[in-house]
């Protein structure tokens, strides 16, 4: 086992699969001599040479559309997009191309590529450099959404997307970049748990926190705080956004019949509302109370200053579970 | 000297701007930048390509048809390309790999599609019409100028892997306006790919005219990317032949990108829904049915004494061939079952379709033993 960051480990499985696969190459903007702004790609031009990591001139959609040629040839390209909100000039490549080829041709074209996308808000960045798209990327078809938690996670799950054959949109957590832990590099790709699988965080009996990213943090920490109060938090970290582990979710569920889904995102159509439609087709009867969800607002992402008042934190999902729990809480009005 | 501005050019719409070598009536005229890219071309070859025109109409013409006759949901017609399409596809070589628009009918024909390939898609049956590697033709593509930057990254690979192979973009006069095409320019520039671009201007847009994407002929673009371009009349089959040759050899020589306007005129509406009796003159029409791709070549092989009443006739019957087997792929097509809709999503198991797929044909099981 190795400590590593969340971005060294990343970048070492772009370096892992690069080295397992010829055809592996990456496409973005500034990911050469600088190594991506995020220095995830630290180190990888002077190993693989510029036939395969290969600076971009600065066109989101010409990057996926080149992308997307790469792979007709036998390609397998993971393109780095630099921020999560400059995705949107590549969506017709992505959801209209990317998704769709395979599908169109009855198989017979494949589209192996990996979106890399540096994600989400709680760095204090400038606009468009704090966006939580994937119910976007999540509501289209054909493609695959992963969004990963810890370096572990990030190493083995970036080097399964590179080998899936289904385009796969990965989200990276940037406010964990430089969060450590332990990863093991040596350990079989094959013997991994598949990329689509859930996992228990914490488990827990009272309730289920259910969310992605760099929450997963927040409800661990949620958890934490809530057991000083004798409350039990089974915590779910999704990993895949599609498909979404609901085999795992329902486990949870009819353990606890109390269920909270959390995500930065935006509330209406969220990820969170298709989880707890999901859980409630799935385990109604197992449920002991209405299923929440504690998301961002239905805002464009607030200036820096304000995206605390923006992003769930401790106290939004203490007070979510307490709801679900019938315990006093911020709409009952009653103090804990 | 005062500063120069690029392109130099009056407009859009003047025809004189372009290379031929056939002029309008048929006469074949020196052109000293494309003669030698088809002197090997006699008599023979030209009634070939006469003929594959010939039987690029009939094809289009049985696609209306079927499309009228409720067989088809859409058809995309090109009546008037035919030497666009013809002349180019026709010198690309087999083992080249082409990114066209819907519209390339006659593309698909001249890498020989099967009758069915042509009609598939407009029918419903499948999202692309033609097995992709089977022709090394990337499927139509609807959303305007997309493919062009596929073309770009499948010649990157190709410069990547040092093969001998060029890839080939078609797109329209409207298409130039999207960012993608401009983007597909600018990457292969920048990595000098080997890719062929062919804008064919038929100057309409759906009912916006070309003036309305491009005040100065759309060949003056490509230099500004540091491709180097050529503009040609559409309607004549050697130049467009030549142009392609021309543009095929630089790629192919590692000198990077090629530029191609074939200037031509799409004759009937931009597809089967469209009306384009709304947006233009019937006189700009009667102007381009003197510029006729297959009379002007047909002109020419006429005066050479190159072309017998026997061999159109022959020509002609084996057009109607051709449609008549289309129309029969058409006609025998048979839809998969319901279950076919979740085929081909994902090239490995998704659990949450697949959920939806065994949901669906529990459902689908409930109708079993009905009449």
């Amino acid at each position: 086992m190795t400590e590593l960051t969340l971005g060294k480990a990343l970048g070492a499985g772009l370096r892992q699969a690069m080295r397992d696969d010829d055809k592996v190459v990456l496409l973005g903007e500034d990911i050469g001599k600088l190594g991506g702004v995020f220095r995830i790609t630290d180190g990888l031009l002077d190993e693989f040479g510029a036939k395969r990591v290969i600076d971009t001139p600065l066109a989101e959609s010409g990057i996926v559309g080149t992308a997307v040629g790469l792979a007709f040839r036998g390609y397998r390209p993971v393109v780095e997009i630099q921020f999560d909100g400059f995705v949107y000039p590549a969506f017709d490549q992505i959801v209209a191309q990317v998704a769709k080829l395979h599908y169109r041709t009855q198989g017979r074209v494949r589209m192996p590529i990996t979106i890399r996308i540096p994600w989400a808000g709680g760095i204090g960045a400038a606009e468009h450099h704090s966006e939580s798209p994937e119910a976007y990327f999540v509501h289209t078809a054909g493609l695959r959404v992963i969004a990963v938690s810890n370096p572990e996670d990030a190493y083995r799950s970036l080097r399964q997307a590179i080998a899936s054959d289904d385009p796969v949109i990965f989200f990276e957590p940037k406010r964990l970049y430089h969060h450590k832990g332990e990863v093991d590099l040596d350990a079989p790709l094959a013997d991994a748990p598949p990329m689509g699988l859930a996992r228990v965080v914490r488990e827990g009996t009272d309730a289920t926190l259910i969310t992605y990213g760099a929450m997963v943090s927040t409800a661990l920490q949620a958890a934490e705080a809530a057991e000083d109060d004798g409350i039990s938090i089974e915590v779910i970290d999704l990993r895949s956004l599609s498909p979404i582990d609901y085999d795992s979710v329902a486990a949870s569920v009819r353990k606890t019949g109390r269920v909270v889904v959390a995500h930065e995102a935006s509330r209406e159509a969220g990820v969170a509302a298709e989880v707890i439609a999901s859980i409630t087709e799935r385990c109604f009867e197992y449920l002991e109370s209405a299923p929440l969800r504690v998301t961002g607002h239905d805002i464009p992402y607030p200036p820096a200053k304000l995206e605390k008042y923006h992003l769930p934190d401790l106290d939004r999902l203490l007070d979510a579970v307490d709801r679900v729990l019938d315990r006093p809480n911020s709409l009952t009005g009653a103090e804990a | 000297m005062s500063p120069q501005i690029t392109p130099i050019a009056d407009t859009a719409q003047d025809l004189e701007l372009t290379e031929r070598i056939l002029t309008p009536d048929g006469t074949r005229i020196s052109n000293p930048q494309l003669d030698a890219y088809v002197a090997d071309v006699d008599a023979e070859q030209l009634r070939a390509l006469h003929r594959d025109m010939i039987i690029l109409r009939r094809i289009d013409a049985e696609g209306v048809a079927l499309q009228r006759q409720g067989q088809l949901g859409l058809w995309a017609p090109c009546q008037g390309q035919e030497a666009t399409q013809i002349g180019t596809a026709r010198a690309i070589a087999p083992q080249d790999y082409i990114f066209p628009s819907y519209r390339e009918t006659g593309v698909i024909y001249a890498r020989g599609a099967a009758p069915g390939d042509y009609v598939r898609m407009w029918r419903g049956e499948e999202g692309a019409g033609h097995d992709p590697s089977g022709l090394r033709v990337a499927p139509l593509q609807i959303i305007i100028g997309a493919q062009t930057l596929h073309a770009v990254g499948y010649a990157l690979g190709i410069k990547h892997d040092g093969a001998d192979e060029v890839a080939v973009t078609y797109f329209g006069d409207g298409a130039t306006s999207q960012g993608d095409v401009n983007e597909a320019m600018i990457f292969a520039s920048s990595y000098q790919a080997p890719v062929v671009f062919v804008c064919q201007n038929n100057h309409w847009a759906i009912s916006e005219p070309v003036a309305l994407q491009s005040q100065y002929p759309i060949a003056g673009r490509a230099p500004g990317f540091g491709i180097p371009s050529l503009r040609v009349d559409g309607n004549d089959v050697l130049a467009c032949m030549a142009a392609m040759r021309w543009a095929l050899a630089h790629a192919r020589a590692g000198k990077g990108p090629a530029y191609i306007e074939a200037v031509t005129y799409r004759m009937g509406p931009h597809t089967t829904a469209d009306d384009p009796t709304r947006y233009r003159e019937s006189a700009e029409l009667d102007q381009w049915r003197q510029r006729d791709p297959i009379a002007r070549l047909e002109a020419h092989l006429r005066a050479a004494g190159e072309l017998s009443d026997e061999h159109l006739a022959e020509t002609q019957a084996a057009a109607d061939d051709v449609a008549r087997d289309m129309r029969a792929a058409c006609l025998g097509m048979t839809t998969r079952p319901p279950l076919a809709v979740f085929d081909g999503v994902y090239a490995e198991p998704h659990t949450g379709l697949e959920r939806q797929r065994g949901e669906y044909a529990a459902y689908l099981a409930t109708f079993d033993g009905e009449v």
